[in-house]
C-alpha cells in the first residue's frame, strides 16, 4: 500500500469519525496546524532550539570521541588508559543517565546537551579507534619506506584511512543524538520540539504532536543526507563513488 | 669475454665487480656477517654481499629462503646493525603489490613526501616516464594492475635513488604486461642507474634482467652466477646452461634437452614457488 493511499484511507476515517481527533488528528489538520506554526514563527523558532542542542551536544561529542579515538589509536599507553573504561562505560544506556545528570546538572540546557555529548561519543569513539587500528598496515610500511614519519604519517595515511570508518561513526552519531534529544526535551524543557510536544500532550492537540513527529523525521533525514554527502565528497576515491 | 671490464650496455660504466675481488669503487650495498633471527629460527646467517653503484642484481630463493628479509632490511623495514649493513641514504622500494595510497590521486602519490615546491613537477616528470603522463589525476583504484606497478616505479624513481629494490614487482601481473614491465624497467635503470636488487621467483626473468643472480637458500648465499649476456636476452646459447645451475642450485635437478632446439617442459615458477 502506497503512503499515499495509507494518509487518504487516514483522511477518510477521521472525516466519518471512524478516528476522532483527540486520538489522532486528519492529515488535512495537520497542514494547516504546520502551515498556522510555521507562520506565527512558533515552529521556526522550537525548531532552532533543538536544532542548537543537538549541534551543541554532537560538536561536544564529535571532538570528545575523536581525540579519545586518537590518544588510543596511535599510541600503546593511550590504549591502555582510555579503551578500558571506554568500552565500560558504553554498554551503558545512555538515557538512564538521565536521573544522574538532572542532579547533577540541574534541568536546564546542561544535562540535555551532556546527555547528547555522552551518546554521540562513544560511535565516534569505537568507529574512529578501530579505523585508526584498521589502516592497512602495509600501507604505513610503504609510506615509511618513502620517509614519512611522525605528524606526516598520521596526517597523510592513518588519518585518511580512518576517515570512511569515522564517517561511518559519524551517521550512528548523528542518528543517536537525534534519539537522545527527543527524550532530553522531555526533560521540563522550555523551548524546542520535546518542548512543543509536552505542551502539546497536555491539550490533546495530536495535530501539533504529529507536525512534531513530521519535524523530527525530516530532520533526521536532512543529517544523513548531509553525512551521505560528507562521504561523497571525503571518500571519493572510493570505486563506488567514480563515475564511470 | 674480452670486456670484462666495460659494461655491455653502457661502455662509459664499469662494469659490476664480484665480490670476491673487491673493487677500488665504493659499492652501494655492503653486507658483512650479517644475521637475522625470529625467536629460535635464523632467518639470514652470517650474509656477505656487495652490490656495486649501478648494478642489476636479483635474487632467487625459495619461499623462506630470506629474501624478502634481506630485502627489507636493506630497505630500512627491519632493524639492522650499523656495522654490518651499509646502504646508500637514497632508496626506495617497489612492493609486490602496487601499495598506493587510495585515497591520492596519483600525482600526489608519487609526490609523497617529495620536499620543495617543485613536487608536482617531478612526480609529473616521472609519471610521464613511465608512461602514465596521461593519468597524473585519477584515482589508483581505477588503474589495472600494470599501471599501479609503473605508478609505485615512478614513485620509486622520483626520489633519484641509489639503491632500487623490487620486492617481486612483477609477480601479480599477467605475462605480457610483465614483457613490457621488464624493457621499462631495464630503460629506467639505463637511465637513472640506480644499483638494483630484484628479488623474485622466477629463474628467467633473473637471468633476461640481471648482471648477477643470486640464490639464497637457508639464508646463506648457496649460488652465484654472472651473467655475461647482451641485452635484450630472451634466448641465447649460454641461457639454457645459467637456467640448469640455478635451477640446481634451487633444488631443482633438471635433465638438459635431449635435442638442441627441441620441446623441453622446464618447471615453472609455480613448481618452484
Amino acid at each position: 500500500m502506497s503512503p499515499l493511499v495509507l494518509i487518504l484511507l487516514w483522511e477518510l476515517g477521521s472525516r466519518t469519525g471512524v478516528i476522532p481527533p483527540r486520538i489522532l488528528a486528519a492529515p488535512s489538520s495537520v497542514i494547516q496546524t504546520a502551515w498556522g506554526m510555521l507562520v506565527s514563527g512558533e515552529l521556526p523558532m522550537n525548531m532552532l532550539v533543538s536544532l542548537g542542542r543537538a549541534a551543541a551536544g554532537l560538536a561536544i561529542g564529535i571532538t570528545l570521541g575523536s581525540v579519545l579515538a586518537v590518544i588510543a589509536g596511535l599510541t600503546r599507553a593511550g590504549e591502555h588508559a582510555v579503551d578500558p573504561p571506554v568500552q565500560m562505560l558504553r554498554t551503558l544506556p545512555i538515557l538512564a543517565l538521565s536521573p544522574l545528570f538532572i542532579v547533577w546538572f540541574g534541568i536546564g540546557e546542561t544535562p540535555k546537551i551532556a546527555l547528547i555529548t555522552l551518546g554521540t561519543t562513544f560511535p565516534i569513539y569505537l568507529n574512529l579507534y578501530n579505523g585508526i587500528r584498521g589502516v592497512d598496515p602495509k600501507l604505513i610500511e610503504a609510506a615509511r619506506s618513502f620517509g614519512l614519519k611522525g605528524w606526516d604519517l598520521i596526517v597523510e595515511v592513518v588519518l585518511p584511512g580512518a576517515l570512511p570508518a569515522f564517517l561511518l561513526g559519524l551517521r550512528f552519531a548523528l542518528a543517536g543524538s537525534w534519539l537522545i534529544l527527543v527524550v532530553a526535551e522531555q526533560i521540563n524543557a522550555s523551548a524546542g520540539l520535546g518542548y512543543l510536544i509536552n505542551n502539546a500532550r497536555d491539550f490533546s492537540r495530536t495535530d501539533v504532536i504529529v507536525v512534531c513527529l513530521v519535524v523530527y523525521a525530516l530532520l533526521g533525514l536532512g543529517a544523513d543526507a548531509i553525512v551521505r554527502t560528507l562521504e561523497r565528497h571525503a571518500l571519493a576515491w572510493r570505486a563506488s563513488f567514480i563515475k564511470s | 669475454m674480452g670486456q670484462a671490464n666495460i659494461h655491455p650496455l653502457n661502455p662509459t660504466r664499469p662494469i659490476a665487480v664480484p665480490t670476491e675481488n673487491p673493487s677500488p669503487i665504493e659499492p652501494a650495498v655492503r653486507v658483512r656477517g650479517f644475521t637475522r633471527r625470529f625467536g629460535d629460527t635464523v632467518v639470514l646467517r652470517d650474509l656477505n654481499l656487495d652490490i656495486a653503484p649501478g648494478e642489476f642484481v636479483a635474487l632467487l630463493g625459495r619461499s623462506g629462503s630470506g629474501k624478502t628479509t634481506l630485502l627489507r632490511t636493506l630497505a630500512g623495514l627491519d632493524p639492522a646493525e650499523a656495522d654490518s649493513v651499509r646502504t646508500p641514504g637514497a632508496r626506495a622500494v617497489v612492493f609486490q603489490d602496487a601499495r598506493l595510497l587510495p585515497w591520492k590521486r596519483i600525482w600526489r602519490n608519487v609526490a609523497l613526501g617529495l620536499p620543495g615546491a617543485d613536487a608536482r613537477e617531478r612526480a609529473e616528470a616521472a609519471l610521464k616516464e613511465v608512461g602514465l603522463g596521461h593519468r597524473l589525476d585519477v584515482w589508483p583504484v581505477t588503474l589495472s594492475g600494470g599501471e599501479a606497478q609503473r605508478a609505485a616505479l615512478a614513485r620509486a624513481l622520483v626520489r633519484e635513488p641509489k639503491l632500487l629494490l623490487l620486492d617481486e614487482p612483477f609477480a601479480a601481473v599477467d605475462a605480457l604486461t610483465r614483457i613490457r614491465m621488464h624493457e621499462l624497467v631495464l630503460s629506467l635503470w639505463r637511465t637513472h642507474a640506480p644499483a638494483v636488487l630484484l628479488v623474485t621467483h622466477d629463474v628467467d626473468e633473473a637471468i633476461t634482467l640481471a648482471d648477477r643472480v643470486l640464490v639464497l637458500d637457508e639464508g646463506r648465499i648457496a649460488a652465484e652466477e654472472r651473467v655475461d649476456l647482451p641485452r635484450p636476452r630472451e634466448s641465447g646459447p649460454q641461457f639454457p646452461a645459467i637456467r640448469r645451475r640455478l635451477l640446481r642450485a634451487l633444488g631443482l635437478e633438471v635433465a638438459p634437452p635431449p635435442i638442441e632446439g627441441g620441446l623441453v617442459a622446464y618447471p615453472t615458477r609455480e613448481a618452484l614457488s
